[in-house]
């Protein structure tokens, strides 16, 4: 792509739309677009509108309301798992069911509902709309994105009905448990999970070679990478960042899968099982942890990156303020981007792997510290003499602020080699990965639907529900994870169906799980207050007007809100400024769309974008 | 204002139960200590920034709440503000790293004192090896496991004939002297994890992996499987007692070499034969 695509900047960077430096007579002047309008497919009956859709807005929903269906299956079983841990007396679970619902729970939340929600969802929705495209580049190919999507969660659930149940192997599917007898699941189980993530892969790459090639392609007159919103620059680098790991995780699958069904030897040493020798030779299972991991680690930016670029935009539209430092935030997502292919084997500092790895992994992961912090700051910074409104979508990035810091400080302790050793394996590690990948994230995703819910059905959520929802979610999230940090500094390993009464774990911190149960609780019942809110104001919300964020970015600048199919009517817009543009001096408003031309606006001191 | 005070509150509270839940490391009892050396570290330099933040972040929210007739600051950018905090961040990084790096050479360089115990992992349970008098432990193959020989020693390798094979969940060390754990498995993955030791290391079916420490108190301590192995995970729990050279001897003096057990299970086995037969 580099040639062309670089000629492209360079012709885009000589015309930039600042009125005050531009000596052309036409102020107003955008470049010729390089490519015809795109030719969409129409609809013409029920099932290609609303089922085998070809919108990306459709598709969209239907990706999301998919995924929010699995994580809820997903929220189901923490709590079968936080009872059992609460009150092992009830004989409420079997180990082995307990272990089921760990590693599903595991998979179903990171995989099936963050990544497909955040890259399947908000990137379908809002890629064609914040660039000024039309539609997808190919709206077939991203049909088939979601449809694999839906057999690989349907073949997921299967697994909970074959005989053995699901598998019971851990989330990371370690070898040779995961295939060998002492694991639930080990033969039926596991190859439905292989075979359900080799589906997901594959409907996933369908759908990044999309969002890839739109952002690159497809966007609008005059919207230059630079004038990207960060929700845009997130969701992209996120799914070049898939591009690359997803290989590594679906040549794992394969691999585990010929050696379960095949005999083959990739991940399998020689070795017993439960009193039998089997017939495997020279495999290697930390081999598999590198694959795995090689993909697991920039998963967790693949979740993160668009949650980052999504909250900038939050911050900046609800704080009325320009976001801080936008070029620094651009380059801390593509430098995180690129590090994040250079840590993954700290998630094995005591996998056994040479331990010298351990003084390089160490240092790279310490390295990605700083661009993150750097995103703390601007966002941060974001706020400093803002105009902030505390809307939904702020008070839950609020939320996010305040989690996604102590997770990431936490990550300080477990990337810094030797702080690792003890805290491994532990609740530090649950509680770490939960509150950074998991709370933060998720606290996003609700901001965001706050958010751009308007624009999908041109309607307002209930702000009371809203706000009851925000202050169980966020503090009764923190009430789970917090403290759980401490449970792990005392040494209770992860993983383990009844801690008994061992002699180093005092009662209290028994009853520490009894507390962080009842907060599990409490806090996923009112996601159930969200569902209703989410469903019922599609009918009885409020009318939203137009813009109702009074935003700059293109999504709601369309003729119609909610956009209608094709999006823009006639004529595409055309883009003058970034979306950035608030509360400028001498402006009249405090926002300026990026469709506002500089002639409309004259007088207002807009810096060069 | 309830979002500041909410901010403020949650920052004021998560320090407090940091100084006063009961919740914390247990005592340490091994050389490990500067493990916790470094936790205490990282605690001062993220809890600084963690509370700098907080409070930063529920200031904004109640200085700059929203008001119909004031505009935001218009400021893009500051490139020396920025420049600014990456150089302090980045000095707060390193001074995280490098303590953290020199104990990680401590831990991965074993003292050439060291004895050697192998811990034998099986789902779910352990077991444990000493090299005896020649202070060499015999080489293993899965394929030399059975009911004779259930730690695979290699029948022809002469070093292993001597080795102390310790069938039982409990193992004792000696105080004060560096102790390498060479870790072995059988089957699937596990991790020989003393919480009051620190260290931790998996155990891989095909090689074998190690770490070590040294003892610094006399004790009973529980040893817990901190690498997932299936069903049985949680109840694969042993025990490692920490002793004094005198009871440390009495201990050993009772375990059996490997040519011991192996003509005992021999003569076992004939005896079955035997029953057998008749």
């Amino acid at each position: 792509m580099s040639d062309e695509f670089e000629h492209k900047l360079e012709a885009k960077s000589d015309y930039a739309g600042d009125a005050s430096s531009v000596s052309t007579p036409d102020i107003d002047a955008v470049p010729d677009a390089e490519l015809p309008d795109q030719e969409l497919y129409h609809s013409h009956s029920w099932w290609t509108t609303y089922v085998f859709s070809q919108d990306a807005k459709y598709i969209g929903i239907q990706y999301a309301l998919t995924a929010i269906g699995t994580g809820l299956l997903g929220l189901v079983l923490s709590w079968l798992m936080r009872i059992q841990l609460a009150w092992p007396g009830l004989g409420w679970l079997e180990p082995s069911s307990y272990y089921q619902f760990v590693t599903m729970h595991g998979m179903i939340m990171v995989v099936y509902l963050l990544t497909a929600l955040f890259l399947g969802g908000f990137g379908n929705l809002l890629i064609p709309l914040m660039c000024g495209a039309r539609d997808m580049a190919f709206p077939y190919v991203n049909m088939l994105s979601y449809w694999a999507f839906v057999v690989a969660v349907v073949v997921l659930l299967a697994s909970f009905f074959v005989p053995g149940g699901p598998t019971g192997a851990g989330w990371t599917l370690y070898p040779p448990q995961a295939i060998t007898a002492g694991t639930p699941g080990y033969n039926g189980g596991i190859i439905l999970m292989l075979i359900s993530l080799i589906l997901f892969v594959a409907g996933f790459t369908m759908g990044g070679l999309n969002y890839i090639i739109t952002v690159l392609q497809l966007r609008a007159r005059g919207m230059t990478l630079m004038r990207l919103p960060l929700t845009i620059w997130g969701i992209f680098t996120a799914t070049v960042l898939a591009m690359f790991a997803f290989p590594a995780l679906l040549v794992g699958c394969l691999m585990m899968t010929l050696d379960s069904l095949l005999g083959t030897s990739f991940f399998m040493p020689a070795m017993v099982s439960l009193g039998e020798t089997l017939t495997h030779e020279g495999g290697s299972p930390i081999l598999f942890q590198h694959l795995f991991w090689f993909f697991g680690h920039p998963e967790v930016y693949i979740v993160a990156l668009p949650a980052f670029g999504i909250v900038s935009d939050l911050l900046s539209v609800h704080s009325r303020k320009t976001i801080f430092g936008y070029r620094m935030m651009v380059w801390a997502i593509v430098g995180i981007g690129a590090l994040s292919f250079f840590v993954w084997a700290h998630h094995m500092y005591v996998s056994g792997m040479n331990p010298w790895f351990g003084f390089f992994f160490a240092t790279t992961t310490l390295i990605i510290a700083v661009p993150t912090a750097i995103k703390v700051y601007n966002w941060i910074l974001t706020l400093w003499r803002g105009n902030i409104v505390l809307s939904l979508p702020m008070l839950f990035s609020l939320g996010f602020i305040v989690t996604f810091l102590n997770g990431g400080l936490t990550g300080l302790f477990l990337g810094n080699v030797t702080v690792d050793v003890p805290l491994s394996d532990t609740y530090f590690v649950v509680a770490h990965f939960h509150m950074v990948m998991g709370i933060a994230p998720i606290l996003v995703v609700f901001g965001a639907i706050y958010h751009w819910y308007p624009l999908v059905t041109g309607r307002m959520m209930n702000e009371t529900l809203g706000k009851v929802h925000f202050w169980i979610t966020f503090i009764g999230s923190y009430a789970i994870y917090f403290p759980m940090h401490y449970q792990g500094f005392v040494g209770v390993p992860r993983r383990y169906f009844e801690i008994y009464d061992s002699p180093y774990i005092d009662v209290s911190t028994l009853l520490l799980n009894k507390f962080i149960t009842i907060a599990v609780l409490i806090v996923g019942a009112a996601q159930l207050l969200f569902l209703y809110n989410l469903f019922a104001s599609a009918r009885l919300g409020k009318k939203a007007e137009k813009n109702p964020w009074k935003a700059n970015s293109l999504e709601w600048q369309t003729p119609q809100m909610p956009p209608e199919h094709g999006n823009w009517g006639k004529e595409l817009p055309k883009v003058y400024r970034w979306p950035y543009d608030f509360s400028v001096p001498g402006a009249k408003e405090d926002y300026i769309p990026q469709t506002q031309p500089p002639s409309e606006i004259i007088g207002a001191k807009v810096e060069k974008t | 204002m309830i979002v500041a005070l909410s901010i403020f509150l949650i920052t004021i509270g998560s320090v407090a139960f940091h100084f006063w839940s009961p919740w914390w490391w247990t005592e340490v009892a091994s050389n490990w200590g500067n493990m916790d050396d470094t936790i205490l570290l990282t605690f001062w330099i993220t809890g600084a920034v963690f509370i700098a933040i907080c409070f930063f972040v529920a200031y904004c929210v109640w200085k700059y709440s929203y008001k119909r007739d004031r505009r935001a600051e218009y400021k893009p950018e500051d490139k020396k503000l920025e420049s600014r905090l990456t150089w302090a961040t980045a000095i707060g990084v390193a001074a995280l790293l490098a303590p953290g790096l020199v104990v990680w050479n401590q831990y991965v360089t074993v003292p050439k004192d060291a004895y050697k115990v192998e811990v034998f992992a099986y789902q779910w349970g352990w077991k444990y090896r000493l090299p005896g008098k020649d202070n060499i432990l015999g080489k293993t193959d899965i394929k030399y496991i059975n009911d004779e020989n259930p730690f695979g020693l290699i029948l022809e390798d002469p070093n292993g004939k001597d080795d102390l094979l310790v069938d039982a969940q409990e193992l004792h060390v000696l105080k004060d002297r560096p102790v390498k754990f060479e870790l072995r498995t059988i089957d699937v993955l596990h991790n020989f994890y003393v919480p009051q030791f620190r260290g931790k290391m998996d155990m891989v079916p095909g090689i074998v992996t190690y770490y070590w420490l040294t003892p610094t108190r006399v004790g009973d301590f529980e040893v817990l499987c901190a690498e997932y192995c299936g069903t049985g995970h949680y109840a694969m729990r042993g025990r490692v007692i920490v002793d004094e050279e005198k009871d440390y001897r009495k201990w050993e003096a009772k375990q059996i070499t490997f040519e011991k057990m192996l003509a005992k299970n021999r003569k076992n086995d004939n005896l079955q034969l035997v029953k057998k037969d008749k």
